[in-house]
Order: structure tokens, then sequence, then C-alpha cells
């Protein structure tokens, strides 16, 4: 079936370089998507052909199930949001709220009515006679959505919107983004490099590298089940061991003097070396786990409601995230330690 | 935990503050330098547009100038064409320079070197060059006085360019031209809406200094104007500077104030604020 968005064989290439290759996708109407990897896997230029500002290479976009792959960008009624928010210094908020509306001839009453309603939206109403040089980073960036909203798009695409913001106005906004989007239940297109904002926004995550994607899937599904090194290593923080497979039929590796088991699938040999991975916050301090390993702490950081301890171990490297309590006893640099995990939180890969 | 520390309380020493005095001392020294240098020369040539009659100071050389036949005529003329060569200048050379910076930024270099020619080449050669190129057949805009003064306002408006394309060049790089632009579109504006409605807007302040920069050489010019025989402001103050003591002193001051004036008004048309 055929999504409201369809991204079929997208590649585009900037004069014989690929910048996006084989993009497939399917987006299902009102449904929350982020495209989510690190500077120049392709994410924007892919949303920028979307938008219409770049034309593909080869394949083809659909939107509500019309051809749009080469369609100008003023006449495919999509509404974007841009990291520099864009708002046209010249007008009020008001009037940049406006613009879509007057540049598709809506009469004034009803142009008024709909500045109104978008500008109690995001809770700026007291805000249509400012400027833009006037208001908070925060608040151009709601002006900026309102004005992408106001044409009322059949496709929201937002670009790093939240990048240029502090943290705690970017947590603010973003809340206020996933409600603005579910009470319009409009399909949106969210582009980031931001893990935390993707798997915090999305329905589905578009983990990109290098021009491809790596993995779709439910924020959850990528987090707790990456499809590749790099999904596993770019979302969250992620341990990676390096160990013998002993007996891939009993998943039991080894790592120095100790044997680790897996409930996962080993797909390498008895004797390959491959990488065994784990999250930190699956580590704990203490033997109580299936598996355990000797070690030493190497450094203690505070990081609020989470402590990050380093462990060196035989062959490697752990890292471990414990929960902040206050009876929890912090160990010190060069302690000797114990560090544990269950069987079924790590995994090999090669 | 996190321990911050109480701000420490600056306290400057008389040390300190000795050399910001100086510097303070300095700028002022400098800028009566220059303010003398600029309002003496005018100060000067206001005393001596007074002294038109024996014995008093008075506006009689002003009053002369006003009552001359070939002052309005002249001065109005040259509005005019200073005026149709701005908006010649601005039509060409906002979209050049709108379309260099967004989607041709690798050309820059190309169109500020062509832009730059009028300052190469003398306006001397440059009417000749107007003269053997549209002087003859088929084009003959030398036929008449009209035709004559198209060809004066081209020509006015190629130098205009240096100083257009600079101002609207800074303009330009100092906003986010791609964004606005892509905002606009994502918005359903076309390319007239976009220049119309954002870009020209937002270039108010750009404009201005270009368009008093072109107003200031076209009301005095004289070269192209003599050569093609156009009874415009330049002309009509060698001619009086010729023949005349006192009156060239107060055309002077008058034309100052009169350039300042209309500045001043494009100014307040397009002051910040006003929606474009």
């Amino acid at each position: 079936m055929t999504g409201f968005l369809s991204l079929e064989n997208v590649r585009k290439e900037f004069n014989g370089v690929v910048a996006v290759e084989s993009f497939n996708l399917e987006v299902e109407p009102g449904e929350f998507v982020s495209f989510l990897g690190p500077s120049g896997c392709g994410k924007t230029t892919t949303l920028r052909m979307v938008a219409g500002f770049e034309p593909p290479t080869s394949g083809t976009i659909r939107l509500a199930g019309e051809d749009v792959t080469y369609a100008k960008a003023n006449e495919r009624n999509i509404g974007m949001v841009f990291q520099s928010y864009a708002l046209f210094p010249n007008m009020t908020v008001a009037d940049n709220i406006a613009f879509g509306l007057r540049v598709r001839k809506e009469e004034g009453a009803a142009r008024g009515e709909r500045v109104a309603e978008l500008l109690d939206l995001i809770h700026l109403p007291d805000k249509a006679k400012a400027y833009p040089n006037e208001l908070s980073g925060g608040q151009q960036q709601r002006v900026a959505l309102a004005r992408a909203l106001a044409i009322r798009p059949q496709l929201l695409l937002l670009d790093e919107p939240l990048s240029a913001l502090d943290a705690k106005i970017r947590d603010d906004l973003r809340a206020e983004i996933r409600r603005i989007q579910r009470q319009l239940n409009i399909t949106t297109i969210y582009v980031t490099h931001d893990q935390e904002e993707a798997l915090a926004l999305s329905d589905r995550v578009v983990v990109m590298s290098k021009g491809q994607i790596e993995q779709v899937g439910e924020p959850f599904e990528i987090y707790n089940n990456p499809a590749t090194g790099f999904v596993a290593s770019f979302v969250g923080q992620l341990n990676r061991l390096p160990v013998t497979v002993v007996d891939p039929a009993l998943g039991r590796v080894r790592v120095g003097r100790s044997e680790i088991r897996t409930t996962s699938l080993i797909e390498s040999p008895a004797g390959a070396e491959v990488s065994l991975m784990m999250r930190p916050e699956e580590v704990t301090l203490d033997a109580e786990e299936e598996n355990v390993l000797e070690g030493t702490v190497e450094s203690v950081t505070f990081l609020g409601s989470i402590v990050r301890v380093q462990v060196a171990v035989d062959g490697g490297r752990l890292t471990a995230d414990l929960f902040n309590e206050r009876l929890l006893v912090l160990p010190v640099a060069g302690d000797a330690t114990q560090l544990s995990f269950p069987s079924h939180a790590c995994w090999v890969m090669v | 935990m996190t321990i911050s520390a109480p701000p420490i309380p600056v306290i400057e020493t008389e040390a300190e503050q000795a050399p910001a005095k100086r510097s303070r001392f300095w700028a002022w020294v400098i800028l009566i330098i220059t303010a003398l240098y600029f309002l003496v020369p005018l100060g000067a040539t206001f005393y001596w547009s007074l002294r038109a009659e024996a014995d008093k100071l008075g506006f009689e050389a002003y009053r002369r100038l006003f009552a001359d036949s070939n002052f309005w005529p002249s001065f109005t003329e040259s509005v005019i064409n200073a005026i149709a060569a701005i908006f010649l200048s601005l039509l060409i050379i906002v979209p050049t320079a709108y379309w260099v910076t967004l989607r041709l930024p690798k050309l820059r270099p190309v169109v500020e070197f062509i832009t730059l020619l009028p300052f190469v080449i003398p306006a001397v050669v440059l009417v000749f060059a107007l003269l053997r190129l549209y002087g003859r057949p088929p084009l003959l805009l030398t036929a008449t006085y009209d035709s004559s003064r198209v060809l004066l306002v081209c020509a006015y408006t190629a130098l205009s360019f240096p100083y257009m394309f600079r101002s609207v060049d800074n303009g330009l790089r100092a906003m986010d031209v791609r964004s606005l632009t892509e905002a606009a579109q994502s918005l359903g504006a076309g390319w007239p809406t976009i220049l119309r409605r954002v870009i020209f807007p937002n270039l108010r302040v750009a404009l201005l200094s270009g368009a008093l920069l072109t107003f200031a050489i076209v009301i005095g010019e004289l070269t192209i104007a003599l050569f093609l025989a156009q009874q415009t402001f330049g002309p009509y103050m060698a001619n009086l500077t010729r023949s005349k003591v006192y009156e060239p002193s107060a055309m002077a001051i008058v034309a100052f104030a009169l350039t300042w004036a209309a500045m001043g008004t494009i100014a307040l048309i397009t002051r910040p604020g006003k929606r474009g």
C-alpha cells in the first residue's frame, strides 16, 4: 500500500557526489516521522527534496497519491519550519502568519480569524503586532510554526527547528510541537541530529548514515533492537567490548579470563573476534546479574539523575549508568569493583 | 553538586580609568577635526553667498538665483533623470544581485567586476562610446532632445552600478536570503511576490544608500550631459560659475539643502516598521 507521503528509490547527487541513495519510505497520514543522523548524512537533502527546493536526481516522490517529484515548491502546499526561523523581518507576527493566506488571496476577515486562531494555538495571542526582532528565539520559532500551519498544509516539514535554542526552551518547545501535531493530526517530517529529540517526538524514526537509511522503526525498537552497529552507537550510549566467540549455539563468548552468556543470536563461528554490545543503563556495579566482570573504576561523572561510572575491565572499558538516589554510595577512581549485566541485555555484532 | 561562586564586583582603579579617558579625548579630537573639515567650507560658502549686497549680509544672491528662469527647469530635469536612473538601476541590480546570492555565488566576482567598469572608464570615453553606438542609424538615439535624454538616463544608470551593486550586495549578505526565499516559496509565493514583499522591503536601508549616492552623482553630473546637449543642473551650474560671483555659492547651499531634503523624504517614506 502506498503511504500519504511516499519516496521511491530517491537519489540525489551534487556534482557527482551522492548525497542520498536508494531512499524508500512510506509515511502514513497523521504520522510523525523523524530523520535522524549525523551532519552530512543526507537527512536535510531528503527533506529539501520533499519540500521541492532540490529536484531528485532520480526516484519518485508522491504526496497524497500525486506525483510531486518535480513540482515547484510553491505549488506543493507543504508547510516548512527552518532552523533559522526565517521570519520576514519587515512584517509583524500577524503579517508573517498571514503571508501564505495573502498569497492565496484569502479574504480579509477569514484571514484575521485564522491568524487569531493560530496565535492562540502557539500561546502568543498578545504578540500579533510585534516584529520578529522583538521576540525571543523560542517565540520566533513558535511564530514560524504558526506561519507554516496557517496555509493548512498537507504536510509539515521541520528542519532542525530546535537546534538554535537553549536547552530549557528546547524541551518546552519540543513538547509544544508534539501537542500541536497531535491536535491537528498533521503528517510531519522532522529532521534532527539529536537522538533524544527524535525518540521523544516521533511515531517512527528513520536513522540515516552516508545518504542511506540504516533503520526505520518506532523509537523503542530503534533503541532496543538496533539493526546495525551504526544505529546502536548513534542512538543512545553504547558499550562495545571486543570478545571471542566460544560457543555460538549456547551464546557464550570470552573476554579476558571471564566468560559471558548472551541470549541473542551469534552468527559467527567459535574463535571469531566480535564485539559485545550493551547499553550502560543495563550494567550494574554489583555481582547480582548473570554476567560478572572484575574491573577498576577509572572515572565517576555526576550527570544529575544519572551517575556515569567508567570501569577498566580485562580487554576494554565499560560504562555503567547508575540512577542517582540519595542512598547511592559512589565509588571513587581506583576502586576495584565488579560489573554485572543480564544475558538478555547484551548482543554480539561483527 | 555544582557550586557557583558569587560574582566578584569589578572596581576600576584610577590607573585603569585613565586609558578610557584618553581614548575618549582623542575620539572627540578626531570628531571635531572631521566636523571642521566639512563644516568650515560649507560655512564659508554660505557666508560668501550672503555678501551679494554691498556692506551688508543678506539673501540677495538666493533671490537672484530663484528668479533665474533656468534654475528650476534644469534642477527639475536633473531630479527626474536621477529618479529614472535610480529606478532603472534598482530594476537591474536587485534581481541580479539576488540571483547571484541565491543561485550563482560563483559569478559574484564577474558581476562585481562588470559593475565596477564605470570607475575604470572615464565619463568622456563613455559618452563618446554612447554617441558612436547610439548616435547613428538604425537607433539614432541622439536625433531629438528627448531621445538623447533617454540615452543620458541609461548612462546614469550605468554610472550608478558600482554604488548600487555594493549597497544591495551588502544588504543581501546581511540577511538569510536563502531561508527567507524558501520560506516564502513554501507558503506559495512566486518570484515576483518574493522580490516585492520580502526582498525589496528588507533591503530598504541598502537601497536608500544606493539611491542617495546615485542621486548625488546624477544631480551635478556635467560631462555626459554636456556632450548629449542636455539642459540639466550640471551644465547650468558650470555656466553660472563662469558668469556670476555670489550666485554659485548660493546655488551650492541650495543644492546641498535640496539633496538632503529629498533623501530625508525617502528615509521617511521607507522608515523601519513600515510593512513592505
